[in-house]
């Protein structure tokens, strides 16, 4: 082909931008008009052997090379490849042509061997900071604007195919001759690596390979240095013992900023530019419309003409040679979106980003958190077997421990090795019963867990944070920050209860905040058994019922049904319950009133207000005689017998009050002889069922005091019956030690 | 027309954005060497320059007449440009009246021909109206026929602007469809038509968030790319507008001028953008948003009312118990389930923070 005379000398050196459609593009169009006898791809070579795989009819990006430490799958490094990065163009060309492809970045053995933890962005070398001085210089402002005008956007038509190539070297090495090394010290020690193997290609190819890597590596590469030089450069590097696996990646992992993501924000875009053939705008566009479409939004094509002309004339006052995704998102919002973000939002997930997700052949080598899950059962003495057996763990101990925090941070991961059963014998709360059983099927989920992490706890972490980020309801994320504790995930708890917090402040539905508290009040008692740190859940437990005391009282008091009513009877009581578990005063006097406004209250239906009494009563902060002026409002002839019935209900769930205090029992039989006859056959039923729930003993006692008929008695301070005005201090010495021993003696 | 010329709005009490403008307008015509779409005064790229301000070649500094995000005016300009119509939506004080008379100004150089949007706008206002003793004496003829802003913005191929869309009538408002897509306005009296020459389009401002008001049908909307004005990107912006704004009015009703209120300024704009965007200003917790808009206008007006309050009833301090009632009134527009959003909101995230004590208290008082 023509191009290659007007060639530089030397190797063919493609500097790239990683994860770029456009330089994908040009590396196709080089590779095929340069026609190499071998590639070279900046990448660990200790891929070189699951290159092969790449060509696996299985195997569809995208997908990332993983590298290992083999004792500890926690040191890991990921390098990411979308169908449309420019190095996995390189391997498939070459696949192709049936020319040797290989990786000749620095071995993963010495970058893992340097670093104590992973380090992320060694995996992502776009230099950010060279490219904006050049953006800089070109008078953009925004570098990445700048190179998708320059490099990205390139049609498939471009006539020479190397000179956008020669050019960008060019502007690279003018860079670092200015900036250095940038800062990336390490660069130095990579580059040598990378020289000497290309020295070695030279002795096997001559200058006939091509070697695709970072733009801005082009000068360091392209420079002449001596071998021994390199070589020193590269002598007494630390070393550790490497294994390598393909994962499969998706969009919305490339596109995350963060830990193993390329940082590519629209993934979903790139795909498409270099997917499309030709009007990629058109096209573009048009699938935003379907999209639309698909959610039920009126979109034309006169919208989707509209919308190509507006993000040409946008692109054309901006000066670009192309709209950009910035142009045809604007252009969509104005024009298909009546201005509003909310269906961009929708586009930008779908679209921008993109549910893709890569796969791996079935004949790849065992992902590493497979590894860490084996290392684990093995050191803590759980076999992996088919036949169903059961499990039982003490807490307190250490190594029982153990076995339940990984149990449950594999049920968080999709993993179903075993299952919670209700303990036989003991209710106490540091004991847990597990069922155990491994289908086969479980290491398929092993492998699909492979995305989240290379170990059990930083993949569940991992899932854990997604999980709360993806949940819709309220009750899903408490349920999760109960697992999270179980599992001992503090690093996912942050995550989880920002989110918690989050659905808790949006949420309207007082009873699905109700439900959350109890949950969260256990979580922390959970806690507390375990030894995790849960201050900050208290926080948001804490927050959580100052929202419930605020909401409560519209909520009862806005004319609910009877079932309604019963169920928010329900949430009352399972609220009083965790209240009183959290910590804070403050909180505490905050329900009381709550409860006494809910008391007061003659909109609140029956049974709530009966049960605020209640609660009132038995904590201490009601006197007996207000009880009794507030059970005389709700029983006197003006209220409704059913209400009145409801509010007997509520008030007299346990009937223990009512045989030990007559003056109630006085009120509601005082009560019941005065509901007229038609009402009477009404709240029968209604009374049946709250009498008829107690005890026996109870029932019968209640029963004889009524038949005895009201006592002549009580005289204001009376005892009670069966027991004398004043105190018999023998009589109660006498129970004294009983009570030490049962208050103070040692747990079972 | 017949108007009595008052030359060039030298004496007018605001003048016209051309008429203000018009030095800024001239320099960059004269700079401006892109190329002009049709009866366009400037280029589409100057037009842009001319609202967002910057500094020429030759060094003339263009003030900026709308602060805010650079793409909305790009696409507002671009959407001029493909003769699209062009919608701007946006709360009250968001400035789109503002943004629509420049536009007009610097595409058109004429910013006149306007369409004030009120539920009594006739379709004679966006069509045209009979001069009737000219009518009767002489029979229907072109002579008799008042044209409206609209029409004469078609015949001329210049910039129409209709204000408060959607509060005209549904079946006025839909006279617009003809003229949007057909670029036609047929006078059935006289069997003629005008048609709109190249460089005609109307430019219609609406309030998103307003109630009772009368949408516009499908087949209108179609016909509009829509530019939704944001309110003030930053606290410290709108701050600055509220307290200008105050300042003016202020003067204007003879309130004494009020210094040390800018620390209720700023917590009254605090209060609007943390319910208004859910989420407390730190960004760490989220809030319930009540059902009414808070616009930047509504806190001015609560500042306004709690000025007067401090003026007349109290020292002449602005504190947290003058504008507390205003605020309660402008968050509980429902008072079931913005009550609820108000009072968490008090106890969630006013009770803890530092130098809100007072506030708290204030806002106590008068929710209980």
């Amino acid at each position: 082909m023509s191009g290659t005379a007007a060639r530089r000398p030397g190797p063919l050196l493609l500097g790239v931008r990683h994860h770029g459609p456009g330089s994908a593009r040009a590396v196709r169009a080089a590779l095929d008009a340069v026609r190499p006898a071998a590639v070279l791809i900046e990448g660990p070579p200790e891929g070189d052997a699951l290159l092969a795989l790449a060509a696996d009819p299985g195997m569809r990006p995208p997908v990332a090379l993983l590298a290992h430490a083999a004792d500890d799958p926690g040191r890991a490094a990921f390098w990411p490849l979308a169908a449309f990065s420019p190095e996995w163009v390189a391997i498939r060309w070459a696949q192709e042509q049936d020319v040797p492809v290989r990786f000749i970045d620095l071995p993963a053995a010495h970058t893992l061997a340097a670093e104590t933890g992973p380090d992320p962005d060694e995996s992502d070398s776009v230099r950010l900071d060279p490219l904006a001085a050049l953006a800089g210089t070109a008078g953009y402002d925004d570098p990445e604007r700048w190179w998708e005008d320059v490099v990205e956007h390139r049609g498939p038509g471009e006539t020479d195919p190397l000179g956008a190539f020669e050019a960008l070297g060019e502007a690279m090495g003018a860079l670092r001759e200015a900036y250095g090394d940038g800062g990336h010290a390490r660069d130095r020690v990579r580059e040598a690596y990378m020289r000497q193997r290309m020295r070695a290609a030279r002795r096997e190819f001559g200058d006939a390979y091509a070697v695709v890597c970072g733009a801005w590596h082009v000068p360091a590469l392209a420079a002449r240095t001596t071998a021994a030089a390199d070589k020193a450069l590269l002598s007494g590097l630390p070393k550790v013992k490497v294994e390598t696996a393909w994962v499969p990646w998706t969009h919305r992992r490339l596109a995350r900023a963060g830990g193993y993501g390329a940082g590519i924000t629209s993934p979903g875009w790139y795909a498409h530019l270099f997917a499309a053939p030709d009007r990629p705008v058109e096209r573009w566009l048009a699938e935003v419309a379907g999209l639309l479409r698909a959610e039920d939004r009126q979109v034309s094509p006169a919208h989707v003409i509209e919308a190509v002309r507006l993000a040409g004339t946008l692109a054309a006052m901006r000066g670009r040679p192309l709209p950009g995704l910035t142009e045809t998102l604007e252009a969509v919002r104005a024009v298909m979106c009546d201005g509003s973000d909310v269906p961009l939002a929708l586009i930008e997930d779908r679209l921008v980003v993109g549910d893709v997700l890569g796969g791996v052949p079935d004949g790849a080598p065992a992902v590493p958190l497979q590894r860490d899950l084996t290392r684990r059962q093995r050191s803590l003495r759980l076999k992996a077997e088919a036949r169903e057996r059961e499990l039982e763990l003490d807490l307190r101990r250490d190594s029982d421990a153990a076995k339940s925090v990984l149990l449950h941070r594999l049920r968080l991961l999709g993993i179903g090795w075993g299952t919670p059963t209700a303990s036989r014998g003991s209710t106490g709360t540091f004991r847990e019963t597990w069922r155990l059983c491994w289908e086969p099927e479980l290491s398929v989920r092993v492998a699909e867990a492979g995305i989240w992490g290379t170990t059990v706890p930083a993949a569940a972490t991992a899932k854990a944070e997604s999980d709360a980020a993806g949940a819709a309801e309220l009750g899903e994320v408490t349920a999760l920050a109960e697992r999270c504790l179980l599992a001992g995930l503090s690093d996912a708890l942050p995550a989880v209860l920002r989110a918690l917090a989050d659905r808790a402040a949006l949420d309207t539905d007082v009873a699905r905040l109700a439900q959350a508290l109890p949950a969260l009040a256990r979580a922390l008692r959970y806690g507390d058994v375990r030894g995790t740190d849960a201050s900050a859940l208290a926080t948001v437990a804490g927050g959580l019922a100052e929202r419930i005391c605020v909401a409560l009282p519209p909520a009862c008091a806005a004319g609910l049904d009877a079932e309604a009513a019963a169920e928010l009877r329900g949430h009352v009581d399972a609220v009083h319950g965790a209240i009183g578990l959290l910590d804070g005063e403050g909180l505490r006097e905050r329900w009381a009133a709550v409860l006494r406004a809910l008391a007061g209250r003659d909109r609140v239906p029956g049974p709530i207000r009966g049960r605020a009494v209640r609660l009132l009563l038995d904590e201490g902060r009601l006197p007996a005689d207000e009880t009794a002026r507030l059970m005389g409002l709700a029983l006197s002839p003006a209220a409704s017998p059913a209400d009145a019935a409801g509010w007997i209900e509520g008030f007299a769930a346990d009937g223990t009050l009512l045989v030990h205090d007559e003056r109630l029992l006085a009120l509601i039989d005082t009560w019941l002889v005065r509901v007229p006859e038609q009402a009477f056959t009404d709240v029968l039923p209604l009374l049946r069922r709250t009498f008829g729930a107690y005890e026996p003993g109870v029932k019968r006692s209640l029963g004889e005091l009524v038949r005895r008929g009201r006592s002549p008695k009580p005289a204001p301070g009376g005892a009670p019956e069966g027991f004398a005005p004043t105190l018999d201090p023998t009589r109660a010495d006498a129970v004294l030690p009983v009570l030490g021993l049962l208050l103070s003696g040692p747990p079972p | 027309m017949t108007m009595p010329e008052n030359d060039k709005g030298a004496d007018a009490l605001r003048p016209h954005a051309e008429d203000a403008f018009a030095e800024e307008l001239k320099v960059l015509a004269a700079a401006d060497d892109k190329p002009r779409p049709t009866r366009w005064k400037l280029s589409p790229w100057a037009v842009a320059t001319y609202l967002l301000g910057g500094t020429l070649a030759d060094g003339t500094v263009i003030t900026p007449k709308y602060v805010g995000p650079r793409r909305i005016v790009e696409v507002a300009v671009a959407t001029l440009a493909t003769d699209r119509a062009l919608l701007l939506l946006g709360v009250p004080g968001t400035a789109k009246t503002w943004v629509s008379e420049h536009l007009a100004a610097a595409v058109s150089g004429d910013s006149t021909l306007l369409v004030q949007g009120t539920a009594g706008t006739p379709e004679e206002a966006m069509r045209y109206g009979w001069n009737y003793a000219r009518l009767l004496a002489h029979g229907p003829s072109r002579e008799a026929l008042v044209p409206s802003p609209v029409m004469r913005a078609m015949a001329e191929g210049s910039t129409a602007r209709v204000e408060e869309l959607t509060r005209i009538p549904a079946d006025v408002q839909d006279t617009l469809i003809t003229v949007l897509s057909e670029k036609t306005l047929p006078i059935p009296e006289l069997g003629q038509e005008v048609q709109a020459v190249r460089g005609f389009n109307l430019i219609a401002t609406a309030n998103d968030r307003d109630r009772g008001v009368n949408e516009l049908s499908s087949a209108l909307r179609r016909r509009f790319n829509t530019v939704v004005l944001p309110l003030p990107a930053t606290a410290d912006a709108e701050v600055d507008i509220v307290a200008r704004r105050v300042d003016q009015m202020g003067r204007a009703l003879d309130l004494p001028a009020v210094p040390e209120g800018l620390e209720e300024i700023r917590r009254v704009v605090t209060v609007f953008r943390e319910l208004r965007e859910g989420l407390t200003a730190d960004g760490r917790t989220k809030v319930k948003s009540p059902s009414g808009t808070l616009s930047t206008a509504e806190a001015i007006s609560v500042v306004t009312g709690g000025l007067a309050l401090a003026a007349h009833f109290g020292d002449g301090v602005l504190r947290p118990s003058d504008v507390a009632a205003g605020i309660l009134g402008a968050v509980v527009r429902d008072p079931a389930a913005d009550q609820v959003v108000w009072q968490e909101y008090l106890e969630t995230v006013v009770r803890e923070r530092d130098g809100w004590k007072d506030f708290y208290r204030a806002c106590r008082e008068v929710t209980a």
